[in-house]
């Protein structure tokens, strides 16, 4: 291509980028300027975008839980952990489950595999708000309410069927060259699945799990009617809660919010990586 | 092979634990009561916790744990919490308009013979409206809230009315005067979108009217003139301009956001809404706000109704398949109590009619720079605070109401057309 | 090879199948299981909320009433149009912004970055934060518009029946466009850069690059974004919950949300299992022809 074409392409594609990051920023740019200002600012009209007396409070009374005026904000930091705690337990698990019954569905044409692979679809039709009811029956019973464990097993349903198909679609990308070859050198299935395939799909494995992992810190309804103690509550939780019934605390709310969303897009930082790294060159190429 | 087998193992273990986890031992020692109160209503919870160390300091053998949420959702984990056995409550906050349906599932404990006639004669009267039906009385009073009606003092003076409105009509004749000159573009703002709340605004305008929900014998008459005449009011204050047309989105929150920055002369809402206005972190209106008594129409006037409002008060009710009721009985005593109640009167007033009178009058007044203004407010409106209807499926028969007003407001259907339709709704309801 | 090997390392191939199966079965069905029949069978019954209740047991009852009820069909309706609407827009939205990262522009790689952002941000969140840019009288969109000129007056969004749900599709459509973008651009990061050669050096230009040899080797990726978000938009709750409540005047009730109502403010639970039931039939059917239409073995070169 003439240099300056290639020049002006790429311009141009820069300029495409524009209006895609106002559109993915906009919103949480003004969520987090909304979360330094005061109330009284926030009302004000014309809007300020940026707001003219800025203020850490709504923060401070998140981080440093004993300046709170009220409760909600104290309660914010162990929410916000138990989110964490409850999310990577459920990441961690459906990986490791899912991986193994993924890769049998893919590879091992066995007598249910068809079958096996639409009910796992199936469960994931139902919706959650049906099953709340008998799952907090059987909750109760095993004296399991208000405890994290409750909330992985109840994510588990929901979860785990998600990223067993989204590892099955990962899995049908990877080569089947790869396995040949170590067949012929007469591995078992086994032997393949760990000293092969698992290596290669690192990728794969890890977007599945941040995948997961959204899907489980974003949940509401099942934690809202599971725990609601102090010491059990998640992230979304709390933020309902900045909305009582004769009270609205909007800034520390849209505070909590950005705080909320913190830990997902730190781990995406960290991992992205190998979301990226291997999806482009190893499977193909490897 | 090896690394193989023992990642299995790993799995299996984890699966192990995971069905052996789930039986956790049989808790022995003092009693647990579990109690689940609504999250910013009334007391803060690190006060109710204080109360709650209280009790336990002077009853050993009982432990409390209490448990905070938002309204939005006290109704669902109760409902789902009864579903267990034993209930995950004790005892709840309830909102006024759930015992009859509460009661119809079998939810509450009677308790009319445990509640002492010093409690029935010592609380406001209009506060056991909440919790006793058919002469039996169902739970504690502990959070008296009525809808007020607020208005800017500065905005009216600007505008040269010296008094506020008595009757609704007033209120149409003033806030055109307001708009006309410029003060307020929209100088009402209600809290009118799909919620309960504007059942709530509905209730104070009806009984305004001299209107009813139901009739002697429980057949739905909100569709009658009156009815008629109060949605057909308040779309005509749409279209006027008069009234935001935000409302018909608008919840509590929004109609105090509205107010405190100063866009409306006229705003209905629940007391919160005086208190925020004086605190100058959230209001641009500080020292403007101030309470007249809700109006009436001119009709209602005629009919001798001084004021209409609506209850919008909460209590405390026992479940009635718990193992604990003498003891959660103990503790709503306690909460209830007068002496709890006179210490803690600065954030929530009491529901001792006691408190309000003679020197234990002025001490209150005293409690805080706002009581001398809400304390009289409060003497003057809660009386005439009315009920929504007590029927069992009144949840389900709201949302009928609340579509109905909404589909008048937003020109969908005539309001005659939709309170008819509302009506054959609650006839059918109440059939099954 | 003799055949009883062969036969023999089937059996074996299906044992080692069962053993990594296994795990993942019994969580799921250790989870559903119970929970799935109970609802099922709930749903033949007349079931209200409450401790001293009678079940009658009336077979098809719920069903009927329910496909008899005109409210149940608009609410049908009303949930079609979010996720068709909903789907397209995050799909073609996805496929351009995957496009778009895949030409690696300047600061692609941020880009990239940028996109779980809107994701990462939970729901609850989401729909309170879009709540406020729509609110009438403080909004973000409000303020917006009136800087550009575009508007004269505050608007108050959410009070439209017509306008409300566009808003919440949108709002959903924030979100949710991140996911169809990253599993899509994955894909076209994988795709063979000789295909797209060979073609331009046949003379194909760049769109006809894009829609004849890009697109049909993205299918099973387009299959898999396709299927979980048509059955997630479907399903919608949380941001209705949030944003409106099924307002204004029922507009944006969607299934689920009427679910809802049915089994928890109104108690009427066998309803809302035999609701559930439906909102299943309805969404497996959709995977189906989805599958059915869409799902080819790999494309030959």
């Amino acid at each position: 291509m003439i240099p300056y074409r290639r020049y002006l392409r790429k311009l141009l594609l820069f300029l495409l980028t524009l209006p895609v990051f106002f559109f993915i920023f906009f919103p949480i740019l003004w969520l987090f300027s909304a979360s330094l200002s005061t109330q009284a600012e926030l009302y004000s009209i014309p809007i300020h975008w940026i707001p003219q007396h800025p203020t850490l409070t709504n923060y401070l009374q998140i981080i440093f839980p004993s300046q709170a005026i009220s409760s909600v904000p104290r309660a914010f930091a162990v929410a916000i952990w138990n989110s964490v705690k409850i999310a990577s337990a459920v990441t961690v698990i459906c990986i490791l489950v899912g991986s193994l019954a993924a890769y049998a569905l893919v590879r091992i044409p066995f007598k249910f595999n068809r079958s096996i692979q639409l009910g796992i679809i199936a469960t994931r039709m139902i919706p959650e708000v049906s099953l709340i009811l008998p799952l907090f029956i059987i909750a109760s019973s095993l004296q399991l309410i208000n405890k994290p464990v409750i909330l992985i097993v109840a994510y588990m349903s929901f979860a785990l069927p998600y990223a067993i198909w989204l590892m099955v679609a990962y899995f049908q990308t990877v080569p089947i060259e790869l396995e040949d070859a170590a067949r012929m050198d007469g591995c078992s299935r086994l032997g393949i699945l760990f000293r092969i395939i698992m290596p290669v799909s690192v990728p794969g494995l890890v977007s599945t799990a941040m995948f997961v992992f959204l899907l489980a810190w974003d949940e509401f309804f099942y934690a809202l009617i599971f725990t609601s103690t102090l010491a059990s509550k998640t992230a979304p939780v709390a933020i309902a809660e900045f909305v009582g019934r004769y009270a609205v605390n909007i800034t520390g709310m849209m505070a909590g919010g950005i705080l909320a969303a913190l830990p997902p897009i730190i781990l995406a930082f960290i991992f992205q990586r190998y979301i990226v790294s291997g999806m482009t060159a190893g499977a193909v190429k490897g | 092979m090896r690394t193989m087998n023992k990642f299995l193992m790993g799995l299996l273990t984890t699966i192990l634990v995971f069905s052996v986890v789930g039986c956790g031992a049989k808790k022995t020692g003092p009693v647990t009561i579990h109690i689940l109160t609504m999250d910013q209503a009334g007391l803060k919870p690190a006060e109710i916790d204080q109360i709650a160390r209280d009790f336990e300091a002077a009853n050993p053998d009982i432990k409390v744990n209490m448990e905070y949420v938002g309204y939005d959702y006290v109704h669902d984990k109760i409902v789902t919490g009864m579903a267990a056995t034993p209930p995950a409550y004790d005892a709840a906050m309830i909102d006024v308009i759930w015992p009859d349906e509460f009661i119809k599932n079998g939810y509450l404990l009677d308790v009319t013979s445990r509640v002492t006639a010093d409690m029935k004669s010592g609380m406001f009267p209009a506060s056991w409206n909440g919790v006793t039906r058919n002469g039996k009385i169902y739970g504690m009073p502990w959070l008296m809230d009525v809808k007020y009606f607020m208005y800017n003092k500065d905005m009216l003076q600007k505008a040269g009315i010296s008094a506020p409105p008595k009757t609704w009509e007033d209120l149409v004749a003033d806030a055109t005067i307001i708009k006309q000159k410029g003060i307020a573009e929209f100088p009402i703002i209600w809290s009118w979108n799909q919620k309960e709340g504007v059942v709530c605004d509905f209730t104070a305008l009806l009984f305004g009217n001299g209107g009813a929900f139901l009739d002697a014998s429980g057949a739905p008459v909100f569709n009658n003139d009156k009815g008629v005449q109060i949605l057909t009011w308040m779309k005509q204050t749409l279209d006027a301009g008069l009234s935001n047309p935000s409302s018909v989105s608008s919840d509590e929150n929004a109609v105090e956001a509205d107010f405190l920055a100063g866009k409306s002369a006229f705003a209905v809402n629940w007391l919160f809404q005086y208190s925020d206005s004086q605190d100058a972190s959230k209001s641009q209106i500080v020292g403007q706000a101030a309470f007249a008594p809700m109006p009436v129409f001119a009709a209602g006037a005629a009919a001798g109704i001084v004021s209409a409002s609506v209850d919008g008060s909460s209590s405390f009710a026992i479940m009635a398949t718990t193992p604990y009721a003498d003891q959660t009985w103990k503790f709503l005593t306690y909460l209830a109590s007068n002496a709890v109640q006179t210490k803690y009167s600065a954030e929530m007033l009491p529901v001792w009619q006691s408190d309000f009178t003679g020197s234990a009058l002025a001490t209150l007044e005293a409690a805080t720079p706002i009581n001398p203004v809400t304390v009289p407010a409060f003497l003057a409106q809660f009386p005439y605070a009315n009920e929504r209807p007590t029927v069992p499926y009144y949840n389900e028969g709201s949302a009928d109401l609340q579509l109905a007003i909404q589909q008048a407001l937003t020109g969908v259907k005539s309001p005659k057309d939709a309170l008819d339709a509302a009506a054959a709704a609650w006839v059918a309801l109440a059939a099954k | 090879m003799p055949r009883r090997s062969s036969l023999s390392l089937r059996q074996q191939d299906a044992r080692t199948a069962w053993l990594l199966v296994t795990p993942a079965l019994v969580i799921i069905l250790g989870v559903m299981l119970w929970p799935i029949v109970y609802t099922f069978i709930l749903s033949f019954f007349n079931a209200p909320t409450g401790l001293n209740q009678v079940r009658t047991f009336i077979w098809l009852g719920n069903y009927i009433a329910m496909i008899k009820d005109p409210e149940f069909w608009d609410t049908i309706k009303r949930t079609l149009y979010f996720t068709i609407v909903s789907v397209v827009l995050e799909m073609a939205m996805g496929l351009g912004v995957a496009q778009l990262i895949n030409s690696h522009p300047w600061g692609w790689k941020f880009l990239r970055f940028a996109l779980i952002v809107p994701w990462a941000v939970p729901t609850i969140v989401n729909g309170a934060m879009w709540r406020w840019i729509y609110s009438a009288d403080f909004g973000a969109l409000n303020g917006l518009l009136m800087q550009f000129g575009l508007i004269k007056h505050y608007v108050p969004w959410l009070t439209f029946p017509n306008l409300a749900m566009p808003l919440v599709i949108l709002a959903d459509a924030w979100h949710t466009m991140p996911f169809v973008a990253l599993i899509l651009q994955a894909a076209l990061a994988a795709l063979p850069e000789e295909l797209d050669e060979a073609a331009a050096v046949d003379g194909a230009n760049a769109f006809q690059r894009f829609w004849s040899i890009r697109l049909p080797l993205l299918r099973p990726a387009i299959l898999v974004a396709l299927i979980a978000r048509t059955v997630e938009a479907f399903r919608v709750f949380d941001i209705v919950y949030i944003i409106t409540s099924g307002g204004p005047a029922n507009s944006t009730l969607t299934i689920t949300f009427f679910t809802y109502l049915n089994s928890f403010p109104w108690g009427k639970q066998g309803v809302g299992a035999a609701l559930s039931f439906l909102i299943s039939i309805f969404t497996i059917s959709m995977a189906l022809i989805f599958i059915r239409v869409l799902y080819r073995p790999e494309e030959t070169q």
